[in-house]
């Protein structure tokens, strides 16, 4: 029987192509708008959530200062010793590894090639502590930072701008009107939320400070905290150890900050999550509008055809024939706008998801929900009409003009 | 007739409406009906016709009475009950030909096999057949609207007769055509009762076209006035 009610359904659709169409443009639009938007944010989350995930898991960094700037009036908060960095590897337990960071910019030169770049002064720790990976040469040996030779690691953008199509590893290039060795390129790793990661040049510290700023304070320390431990509790422990070795007096604002990534990483998903489903949720409301509008459509069809439901009656369809044959009609006209919507948003993800930078992800889940749910108001806006259609008495149905 | 006959009314009422404004369509009808005759229904407008053949088609119950059609009592059954025996044994002919536009002249007349869910080859096969009953067997994949008033009558009865029924309802069948293609309806449904065995019964109020029928009741005022046997032609 519902094959039956299937075949009438396609004929009726079939008759009134036109009319078709429109009634479930408004399921297509709104499909569309929500795939789209569910699949560009779900893109634009998992971009976010990516580049977080390149500074590191579980690390903490430390800064002098609050928050990310260094804020308005006032002494500049102190930079941290060397002493501190020892310090916290000794007497604080679950740390894996920890790195410090002296930053400096300037202009680097090959060959009469321009690129102004930032120079990130480490150790070797640095690596453990953000698993960057060399593509090509190798990282700098303790004894080169211990001495604060003059060799270099260079990012992927770097290498670009001043090497071109030349084998940088072992070149000489000139970084802040000073001569140093290439001995690595890091592996890509892309644009970031905080610009362009291969966009550095990566020396040891003691050469960064003895040459570029001049004194032997760190701005930066990463510290990595070993799996088996939890990270907010080790943030807790060193915030206590550097207000001590601060010496920050009890109820005075500390004159450093901890940045958890993790925490970081969560609060921005979060933030692109929320604003997904805000978008989400306007874009389902059109969905609604599109089943209003089939139900529109439905009811002046169902007037519009009451002979033809009385000669159905007459003929021997049963009520339940009747309902089902609006019924299905109803799903079936959802379901096509449904599954043209799906599509579009197909084409519009794949067409958007680069201009807005985000990868796109086909997210089979989103496009079986919105089907199903496109379904499902075929079902509630159709089941009115239908009823309305199968209660018609067939005498006044055939006398209708 | 030593048959039974195929349909029985026994003390027929209806009443439409409810109090004071309280209509009496019908004031007790005895009618039978035997299986194989061509019946004519005829009388005036507001006498109780067209009531009696809603009741006989199974589209409406008597307020009163009896109903037996082919030994079922028709008044106890409820509305899908009634669309089954009309899918079963009833073939229904309209005077507006009441074909779905837009509807080639074979899906019109698979409509009834439809519901019955037969398979593509059957409805083919039987609506083919029936068409080919009526003379229209080349005409099976044209709409109604272009088709003629005549012709379009044809498709409705091979709608009607494609479940081979027991019985076909006319109502005014020639009511929208010229006085040739009545001829021409009615010759049909008069081979359709000989050479199938169709019971016809058929509603009109021209004389010409009763004279076709083996039997003409007379309505008058909801009651039966007379019932006027020919001799079986």
């Amino acid at each position: 029987m519902l094959g039956t009610t299937i075949i009438l359904a396609f004929r009726a659709i079939n008759r009134h192509k036109l009319r078709s169409f429109l009634t479930t443009l408004g399921i297509i639009i709104g499909v569309a708008a929500v795939v789209t938007m569910v699949t560009l944010g779900n893109g634009a989350t998992a971009a976010v959530r990516e580049q977080i995930s390149s500074l590191g898991a579980n690390v903490l960094q430390l800064r002098p200062g609050q928050g990310f700037g260094r804020g308005g009036g006032g002494p500049r908060p102190p930079d941290f010793k060397e002493a501190d960095l020892t310090a916290i590897q000794n007497q604080l337990t679950g740390v894996r590894a920890v790195a410090p960071i002296v930053q400096s910019s300037g202009t680097a030169i090959y060959e009469g090639n321009n690129w102004s770049t930032t120079v990130y002064g480490t150790t070797s720790a640095y690596s453990e502590v953000q698993q960057w990976k060399v593509a090509e040469g190798r990282l700098f040996m303790p004894e080169e930072e211990e001495a604060g030779k003059a060799v270099c690691v260079i990012g992927n953008t770097v290498r670009t701008n001043l090497f071109q199509n030349n084998e940088p590893v072992g070149q000489r290039m000139r970084i802040k009107g000073v001569s140093c060795q290439v001995i690595g390129v890091l592996e890509t790793r892309g644009q970031g939320g905080f610009g362009d990661q291969d966009d550095v040049v990566i020396m040891p510290i003691r050469f960064v400070q003895r040459r570029f700023t001049g004194d032997r304070d760190v701005s930066q320390i990463m510290v990595a905290v070993d799996d088996a431990y939890d990270t907010s509790t080790v943030q807790t422990s060193l915030e206590e150890l550097m207000r001590e070795r601060r010496k920050i007096k009890p109820g005075a604002e500390d004159n450093f900050n901890v940045f958890d990534t993790k925490q970081i990483s969560d609060t921005l998903t979060g933030t692109t999550t929320i604003l997904t489903q805000i978008v989400g949720a306007v874009a389902a409301i059109s969905l609604l509008v599109g089943g209003i509008g089939i139900m529109n459509i439905m009811l002046v069809s169902v007037t519009e055809r009451t002979r033809e439901i009385g000669i159905r009656l007459a003929i021997g369809a049963v009520a339940r024939e009747v309902l089902m044959q609006f019924l299905v009609e109803a799903i079936v006209l959802s379901c096509l706008g449904g599954l043209i919507g799906l599509f579009l948003a197909l084409l519009a993800s794949i067409a958007i998801a680069p201009l807005m930078q985000v990868p796109f992800l086909f997210d089979v889940k989103v496009n079986l929900i919105a089907f199903l749910f496109s379904a499902a108001i075929g079902v509630v806006f159709g089941y009115f009409p239908a009823r309305r259609a199968a209660g018609l008495n067939p005498i006044d149905a055939l006398r209708h003009e | 007739m030593a048959d039974e006959p195929i349909i029985s009314l026994r003390g027929v009422t209806k009443v439409y409406g409810e109090g004071p404004t309280a209509f009496q369509a019908l004031k007790g009808i005895d009618l039978d009906i035997a299986q194989g005759d061509f019946v004519a229904v005829m009388g005036p407008s507001g006498s109780g016709k067209s009531t009696t053949m809603n009741i006989l088609g199974c589209l409406d119950v008597p307020s009163g009475g009896a109903f037996l059609f082919k030994g079922r009592h028709v008044e106890t059954l409820d509305r899908d009950q009634r669309a089954l025996l009309r899918r079963r044994y009833l073939g229904f002919v309209f005077q507006g030909f009441n074909l779905l536009s837009r509807t080639t002249a074979l899906e019109n007349v698979e409509l009834p096999l439809l519901y019955r869910g037969e398979d593509k080859k059957t409805r083919y096969d039987m609506g083919m057949a029936a068409l080919d009953k009526v003379g229209l067997k080349p005409w099976w994949d044209h709409t109604p609207a272009e088709l003629s008033g005549g012709q379009q009558q044809r498709v409705a009865i091979a709608r009607a007769i494609v479940t081979q029924p027991d019985v076909l309802l006319a109502d005014e069948p020639t009511g929208n055509l010229d006085s040739e293609r009545s001829v021409e309806i009615m010759q049909l449904l008069t081979d359709l009762n000989r050479n199938s065995g169709i019971t016809v019964l058929m509603v009109t109020h021209e004389p010409d076209m009763a004279a076709f029928a083996r039997t003409i009741v007379h309505f008058k005022d909801g009651l039966v006035e007379r019932i006027e046997a020919k001799a079986a032609a």
